[in-house]
């Protein structure tokens, strides 16, 4: 049946709660065509920009780690949808997606991972370390659990300046089992720091399947007396407006921890095949009963918002421009020699040794 | 005007907070109980719970929010009750802020002092009682501070505060109660002194001693005592230890031919070997008369009873025994 304007989605999978009150989560979300269509569109861009990354990888272009985020777009995608322009992020290593979601292109992401001068870190940061700190995003870090104080530190800031942001603090169910995140923790809720921490909940720590890695797999309910609740990390709506109640909540009382299962269907990074510590069958059956994107695809179709046809079209667009956009990113320059020695100290004076005596940089600020 | 190092570091933590309001106090018991070596005193009543903020016991979790702070806008001072303390939070040191600025190719800014005791204490065992300058100063991107006296203290502490990059700032615990003299210049509310500069603080033309924080005063002590017997050393207070002012110890070594370094850390890989290094690889080196000694901590952990701590510790009578071999060497 076909919808006009406005209309409401259900949330399928009920929130579960920890000390937070249920009726400040929605049972239904409002959506409409465009913002569908949005959706649909960021997401199928994401998936193809981690597919040019895979592809990019295996050709050699892409060198060291690369962890793609194929599986787990709806979390990226729906948590920007949830927050407010003063809000912030800061995630782990698997940082393409969110790079993209704050607003950066496929193309600054996929020149970065090929070390190009016209990378969002200029080629020197590589996969874990993107940055846009204009619009609020902060990396990007290669430290498991490190960004778990580093995103309180965010938040304390956006408190002490009162900008009203808070800071959405992704880490993954591996990171969950790190200490500096439970200080984080004891130290946001002692002084109310407006802090969202973001468990992205894929089931594997590299290889290690939550079992095997928490002896409490709630991760929701892991801060004890910090409030938390549990998202369905594949249905898009289930994350924006749990989020938006995350963050909401965090805003006015102090942190909350929140938990997306959801799931990623490639390996840890490009060196794990991702295939000795789970089957085939669990990854093909992710793919084809629980994907983000066809959820999404799926409700364009069921209210006659989209045709089959006009979203093969989005599909191939996205395609397209992925394309081009990894051509554009393989033609730049590898960083000019003079970005060696630039960016380790602010006002750099001296100079910087190189590998021996004969080598001796001069830090220059940045043309 | 006399004042202590301990007032000095007060000082200067007042006035920078009263300068500006981004910067902030955050560490264990630096706000009600006024620091646990009374560096604090009197802030948290003057600047409030919001800007003097007491932590848990949680070195990794209250270093890192002071990164993520300095990122979004805020001028942190994270003080470690002792930088022993510091090793559980030295990846956000290291990692977090030292690199972030080179990784983000310029985008996250660190700006932001790590300080507190440093180096040894008394009576304390081997946990409590190590230097670390070695380890921070070895870190691109750090800038490792490292005051002798009241002046050097304060005017270093503001101008780390105002540094736009992040600064190690390493106090030393045995010197707070010291009183030095200091000028009319040294008491002004702006009164900075610059990062990278060597001070020499006596002159001498026989042999030159470089030292950092409480050895400047066995260097001192020693030239002293040479000084006695006709020898005259040139004692350079480096300030900094990265970056370290390369030019004050050549120059200084072109002139007396000779060089000893000392410090209350270990041997090897010590800030004394790299002083070294520094000498064999510039042309300082062909003007050595001599082979270079290094005055340091013994090369055991600090030992508890006061007799074997001695051993462990250097002091001004082994700086004047290595001086007089030294200068007894002379090629």
């Amino acid at each position: 049946y076909a919808v006009s304007g406005n209309f409401t989605v259900p949330i399928n999978t009920p929130y579960e709660t920890h000390l937070l009150d249920e009726s400040l989560l929605p049972k239904e979300a409002v959506t409409n065509k465009e913002e569908l269509l949005e959706y649909f569109k960021t997401m199928t861009y994401i998936r193809r920009v981690e597919t040019a990354s895979d592809n990019l990888y295996k050709a050699k272009f892409i060198r060291g780690f690369c962890h793609l985020y194929i599986g787990q777009e709806a979390v990226a995608v729906g948590a920007k949808a949830g927050l407010k322009e003063a809000d912030h992020m800061i995630t782990a290593y698997r940082d393409h997606a969110h790079q993209i979601v704050n607003g950066d292109t496929g193309e600054r992401v996929l020149a970065e991972l090929m070390g190009r001068s016209t990378g969002c870190s200029r080629g020197k940061g590589g996969s874990m370390h993107m940055y846009y700190p204009e619009k609020h995003f902060w990396g990007g870090h290669g430290i498991v659990g490190a960004q778990g104080p580093l995103g309180t530190g965010i938040a304390f800031a956006a408190k002490y300046r009162k900008t009203g942001g808070v800071c959405l603090t992704f880490y993954g169910d591996g990171a969950a089992n790190q200490g500096q995140l439970f200080e984080a923790y004891n130290m946001a809720k002692l002084w109310k720091i407006p802090v969202v921490y973001v468990c992205e909940n894929n089931r594997y720590g590299m290889g290690t399947s939550v079992s095997r890695a928490a002896a409490h797999p709630d991760f929701y309910k892991r801060g004890g007396f910090v409030p938390g609740l549990k998202v369905d990390g594949m249905d898009i709506f289930s994350v924006r407006e749990g989020t938006r109640a995350a963050a909401n909540y965090a805003r006015e009382h102090g942190p909350v921890i929140m938990e997306m299962n959801t799931y990623r269907y490639q390996g840890h990074s490009m060196s794990d095949p991702g295939t000795t510590y789970r089957t085939r069958d669990e990854v093909n059956n992710m793919r084809q009963t629980n994907d983000p994107i066809t959820y999404v695809k799926n409700l364009l179709l069921k209210h006659e918002l989209a045709t089959e046809e006009e979203l093969k079209a989005i599909e191939r667009a996205a395609r397209e421009k992925v394309d081009q956009e990894a051509e554009a990113a393989k033609n730049a320059a590898f960083p000019d020699p003079s970005e060696f020695a630039r960016d380790i100290l602010l006002n750099h004076e001296g100079s910087v040794r190189g590998a021996d005596l004969g080598q001796v940089y001069y830090p220059t600020p940045r043309p | 005007k006399e004042m202590t190092v301990r007032d000095a570091l007060n000082s200067a933590l007042d006035e920078e907070m009263a300068r500006d309001e981004r910067v902030f106090l955050m560490g264990e018991e630096v706000g009600q109980y006024q620091g646990a070596y009374k560096i604090s005193r009197g802030l948290y009543q003057k600047y409030g719970p919001d800007r003097v903020i007491d932590t848990p016991i949680t070195e990794a979790g209250f270093a890192g929010i002071g990164v993520g702070a300095a990122w979004n806008g805020l001028r942190p001072v994270i003080e470690f009750m002792t930088y022993n303390f510091s090793m559980q939070a030295i990846d956000h040191v290291v990692n977090s802020a030292a690199k972030q600025l080179y990784m983000s190719a310029g985008q996250v800014k660190s700006p932001m002092v790590f300080r507190g005791p440093n180096g040894a204490a008394r009576g304390v065992a081997a946990q409590h009682s190590q230097c670390f300058a070695a380890w921070y100063s070895s870190v691109p991107g750090l800038t490792v501070v490292s005051p002798y006296n009241s002046e050097d203290a304060r005017g270093l502490l503001k101008a780390s505060i105002r540094n736009d990059n992040p600064v190690v700032f390493l106090e030393n615990e045995l010197m707070y109660g010291s009183s030095f003299p200091v000028s009319e210049e040294a008491l002004d509310k702006d009164f900075v002194l610059p990062l990278g500069k060597a001070k020499i603080e006596r002159t001498g033309k026989h042999i030159t001693i470089v030292a950092f924080s409480r050895p400047v005063g066995m260097a001192l002590k020693a030239a002293e005592i040479l000084a006695g017997e006709g020898i005259e050393a040139e004692v350079v207070n480096l300030r900094t230890v990265r970056p370290m002012d390369r030019r004050a110890i050549i120059e200084s070594v072109k002139k007396t031919n000779h060089l000893i370094t000392v410090e209350e850390g270990w041997p090897q890989s010590g800030v004394g070997a790299e002083i070294c290094a520094t000498v064999f690889e510039s042309e300082a080196f062909d003007y050595l008369d001599a082979p270079i000694e290094r005055v340091c901590g013994a090369d055991v952990p600090m030992p508890y009873a006061e007799n074997l701590e001695n051993m462990a510790l250097p002091s001004e009578l082994n700086v004047v025994a290595a001086a007089k071999r030294v200068l007894a060497r002379k090629l």
